[in-house]
């Protein structure tokens, strides 16, 4: 994974509650066995006026200029429910995006955020009125800049300050790889696992 | 310190502390599907990281197979063979426990689990699919994951996980005849929200869930995660214990007395404490049924869809707007008699042999309604061949439904079959989210008793006893 730290770009406004993981990549757009080639079929249901044909819906936000180069989305409560699909989290990625601003999130999919490099930041509903606010004034130059060393969002002149799991922060930062961190742990998960079949030997 | 069976559980697990709150949590079962798990096993081959316990870990096909008679590796998706060829090849390769297509113990994975004895009491388990909290019904320490994570316990068999908020859903009261569980859950995740559980591990306890037999505590913490939790858990009871006696991979003779001793010691302290209590009085509730594209947009039957102008909240207002006009319904409008074009028996959360001999109860003698399509599909083989033995699919038949081979089916179109645009289908399922069952299909989630009494009736209809009597 490769390290995260600063996010600078254009932050899109998506504020929609209990954005599932089907409509972030739908179960017909999944069409190999691979992390690749997701990012076509990205909100396809909403993204598209014909889906076969990829004709664009000029409604939907991320089709719009600039957001079309969106690098953050600026969301709502829980997104990410549903399906366990990392999918969404690579197609998320493959598109471009590199952070979610929202207030709560689908707990598999704030999971698969962090083993991607994938920023999932939690701010109250009022913060993220506020960075809607100045992002739509102007939102080719009103960019939004996120600083995951000092845990500070940055927007015109003001900042605004979020918390995030140290653990997480330091997986991110480093871009660590988190199988080979445990593999170092292995004499102890080797010593666990023979206590714990000698306590549970049906097992 | 008193503790929650959640809490013994993941300290008998916790092999270090990690700091800031992460424990290193040792991983006993996993379970895999040709969706999710095909990718995890290739991902690491390719990163030539070998599974390291291959004996425990578990593997059958269930998402993108069809459903059809005859079906084999090819697929209605046009890629479809490729992840079921790829999970195979590499189960072959790895060792791993592998339940094949056309062998008696496939099926939907979290209908396969508790059926073969995989998923036990006190045990860590998980799998990268979100219903995986359904397991809890057995007193299994059980959450869905991604890929990623699955990698790293497929190869390490551990997870480094942060300890969730505890919450305890009491459950009490008789519920009225035709009341299931899915009721239940549905009337609980309308009321407190889809992330009304976000953060938390659920324990669902009181003497409703006590009475409740396993299958329908398995529907119950099947949608655990549609409630935003990370699980939810059953403490094991005398259910539990005859349940799992005698399962393909549940304790052998010689080790079972020791094993249901263990067992019995899995409760929360009297004088534990719950970061969250919510109580339910199950004898209140009707047969409930979703209006909208949310598991939270549920309601009794009997009532009416609610009005938007009472929702403050301009978010959650947007969005009961977008469910209303994606649904082709109206508010302040009754839903019962809404007239359906599909019914749908099936999925991990209602296609276990209970739920198929309910909704059999209702078909007996009947047929649906002219011009509904509608089908089951059991949640494993040995559901099907069980089904099949009691006679209940000349039941299903008869009343003209279609009955298929197992596995996830319509829950979701992977497999390339769907329902129509602007269709609208009752179903057993978990998700009515837009396009879920097919394009533009409008999806109503609700109990196998009303999916039966519905398709009969081709409206949206309660069971029989939750009618008025006039």
């Amino acid at each position: 994974m490769n390290p995260v730290s600063m996010i600078l770009g254009v932050a899109a406004p998506f504020l929609r509650i209990n954005v599932d993981t089907d409509a972030i990549i739908p179960s017909h757009e999944m069409k190999a066995v691979s992390k690749k080639g997701l990012s076509e079929g990205l909100f396809s249901e909403w993204r598209y006026d014909s889906v076969s044909e990829r004709k664009p819906n000029d409604d939907f936000v991320l089709n719009q200029n600039p957001y079309n180069q969106s690098v953050i989305l600026l969301t709502g409560d829980n997104f990410g429910c549903g399906s366990s699909r990392e999918h969404a989290v690579w197609a998320l990625q493959e598109w471009g995006i590199r952070a979610i601003i929202g207030t709560s999130y689908g707990s598999i999919f704030y999971s698969n955020c962090i083993r991607n490099g994938l920023l999932p930041i939690s701010l109250s509903p009022v913060d993220i009125e506020t960075l809607v606010g100045f992002v739509e004034k102007d939102p080719q130059k009103n960019l939004i800049m996120i600083n995951l060393e000092t845990l500070k969002i940055n927007y015109g002149s003001s900042e605004i300050a979020f918390d995030f799991d140290k653990k997480h922060r330091t997986l991110l930062l480093e871009g660590l790889d988190e199988i080979q961190q445990t593999q170092k742990l292995n004499s102890e998960i080797s010593s666990f696992e023979e206590k714990h079949r000698k306590l549970n030997p049906w097992l | 310190m008193a503790k929650t069976l959640f809490d013994k559980i993941w300290d008998q697990h916790t092999i270090c502390d990690l700091g800031d709150g992460n424990d290193l949590i040792y991983i006993d079962r996993i379970f895999l599907h040709e969706r999710t798990g095909s990718i995890a096993l290739r991902s690491l081959d390719e990163r030539e990281i070998p599974v390291r316990n291959p004996e425990q870990i578990f593997a059958t096909i269930d998402h993108i197979v069809d459903t059809l008679p005859g079906r084999g590796d090819e697929t209605m998706m046009p890629s479809g063979s490729q992840f079921i060829q790829s999970l195979r090849e590499s189960a072959i390769r790895e060792k791993i426990n592998f339940f094949d297509l056309n062998t008696s113990r496939q099926g939907i994975v979290h209908v396969v689990s508790p059926e073969q004895g995989i998923a036990l009491p006190g045990i860590t388990y998980i799998c990268p699919d979100s219903h995986t909290c359904s397991l809890g019904a057995l007193g299994t320490l059980a959450w869905g994951v991604g890929s990623s994570e699955c990698e790293h316990a497929l190869a390490t068999n551990t997870l480094v996980k942060k300890r969730p908020k505890s919450m305890q859903v009491s459950i009490n009261g008789v519920p009225k005849d035709g009341v299931t569980a899915k009721d239940i859950i549905l009337h609980l995740i309308s009321k407190y929200g889809a992330n009304g559980a976000n953060g938390h591990a659920i324990e669902f306890r009181g003497e409703t869930i006590d009475r409740m037999n396993i299958e329908s505590r398995l529907t119950l913490c099947n949608m655990a995660v549609e409630f935003g939790a990370m699980t939810g858990i059953i403490c094991p009871d005398e259910k539990t214990i005859d349940y799992i006696s005698g399962r393909s991979f549940s304790p052998k003779k010689d080790q079972q007395k020791l094993a249901e001793e263990s067992w019995s010691q899995l409760k929360s302290d009297d004088n534990a404490v719950f970061s969250k209590i919510i109580e339910v009085d199950a004898s209140e509730l009707g047969a409930y049924v979703t209006w909208g594209t949310s598991p939270e947009h549920a309601i009794d039957i009997q009532d009416k869809i609610p009005t938007t102008e009472s929702i403050k909240n301009q978010a959650k207002n947007a969005s009961v707007k977008k469910a209303l006009d994606y649904m082709g319904l109206n508010e302040n409008e009754k839903i019962k008699g809404t007239k359906i074009d599909a019914a749908f028996i099936g999925s991990c959360t209602n296609s276990r042999l209970s739920d198929l001999r309910i909704a059999a109860t209702v078909l007996k003698g009947k047929k649906v309604a002219s011009g509904i399509k509608a089908i089951c599909v059991p949640g494993s083989s040995k559901v099907k061949k069980d089904a099949e033995s009691e006679g209940i699919d000349q039941i299903f038949k008869s009343a003209g439904f279609e009955w298929r081979e197992s596995g996830c089916s319509m829950c979701f179109f992977a497999g390339g079959e769907s329902f129509g645009e602007n269709e609208r289908v009752i179903s057993t399922t978990n998700r009515n989210f837009e396009n879920r069952q097919g394009k533009k299909t409008r999806t109503h989630l609700a109990s196998p008793a009303t999916v039966a009494a519905s398709a009969i009736k081709g409206k949206i209809t309660p069971p029989d006893q939750l009618e008025p009597q006039s």
